[in-house]
């Protein structure tokens, strides 16, 4: 389901994804380096956005930087309990991306609260209510990267 | 930096995207009951602490064709770590990129790296590129494509 996009959708999406300036008019000056006005520069990333394309516009906060705590968390589960394990885990608020692997440990999902003590709990609760051990793997160290997708 | 309540109630307020209209900080503030230049000021101060990583397009890889999610994992040396963290993210197609616990026997795995791709060869040639640029660093390495999405939600403060 790749929307078509023509070459003005693909420089909003490969230059704009960072940088979108901070003053009066951010979407005139930014529709300024690419050769269009401020009103299509917005009907154009409002489109995106409609498409899915851009799943968001704007500032990407960096969660730990609000004193919160989030783990990376693996789980060997039978495949013949895989949807019943999924729908535990993604029961909780805390559980903000949760992803099946081609691995004996098969799903992958990131805890995020505002506490350790909070991603504690939801990690003790996963394992009471599965019977099934976690594996806990907080970061401890982050390389930064600079990504830019090409569209 | 300490965030006081004035910027949480900016990061609540634009935490799904900008207003898409003329004067995205305007319509900010007015939700958020500051004078638009505070608003200003207190975002590129964000910026400028890491609060705010960028500002900008957020594309959706899925949609842009990118369905090849791999999760590639390395076990190096504790001491190498950061020499090899710094390779990984050089090669420039790494969106994330952490050290991690090993969870021994189960996992010897201390370094992760994501990378997306069209397809799967592409796939396979990226992470046989990070292999190469890690070189003598890296004592096993392996990647874990994604097979389904179960979940898929920001992280949210409220």
């Amino acid at each position: 389901m790749t929307t078509a996009l023509d070459p003005i959708d693909r420089a909003i999406v490969n230059t704009l994804q960072g940088g979108f300036p901070v003053c009066e008019r951010p979407f005139a000056e930014a529709a300024h380096g690419l050769g269009i006005g401020e009103a299509e520069m917005i009907a154009r990333i409002r489109r995106l956005r409609e498409d899915g394309v851009l799943s968001r516009f704007g500032p990407m906060y960096n969660a730990d930087r609000f004193g919160g705590h989030n783990t990376l968390v693996a789980m060997a589960v039978p495949a013949e309990r895989f949807d019943e394990v999924a729908a535990v885990v993604n029961a909780f608020p805390e559980v903000a991306h949760n992803y099946a692997r081609a691995h004996s440990l098969n799903m992958w999902f990131v805890v995020a609260a505002d506490s350790r003590a909070t991603v504690d709990r939801v990690l003790t609760e996963v394992q009471e209510r599965t019977g099934l051990p976690v594996y806990d793997m907080p970061k401890e160290r982050e390389f930064h990267v600079g990504l830019r997708i090409e569209a | 930096m300490t965030l006081d309540e004035v910027d949480r109630r900016i990061i609540v307020a634009t935490q799904d995207g900008l207003p898409l209209v003329a004067r995205p900080y305007h319509a900010v503030a007015e939700e958020v009951g500051v004078p638009p230049v505070e608003v200003m000021e207190r975002m590129e101060r964000m910026l400028d602490a890491g609060v705010i990583r960028r500002i900008g397009a957020v594309p959706n890889h899925y949609a842009l064709g990118y369905r090849f999610n791999g999760m590639t994992v390395w076990d190096v040396a504790d001491e190498d770590v950061a020499e090899a963290g710094e390779r990984l993210t050089a090669a420039g197609f790494v969106s994330h990129c952490y050290q991690r616990p090993r969870m021994p026997p189960a996992w010897p795995y201390n370094l992760f790296a994501m990378i997306h791709a069209r397809d799967e060869v592409t796939a396979g040639s990226l992470v046989v590129d990070l292999a190469r640029r890690l070189n003598g660093l890296s004592r096993s390495h392996m990647v874990l494509f994604s097979t389904r999405i179960l979940k898929k939600t920001g992280l949210r403060l409220s």
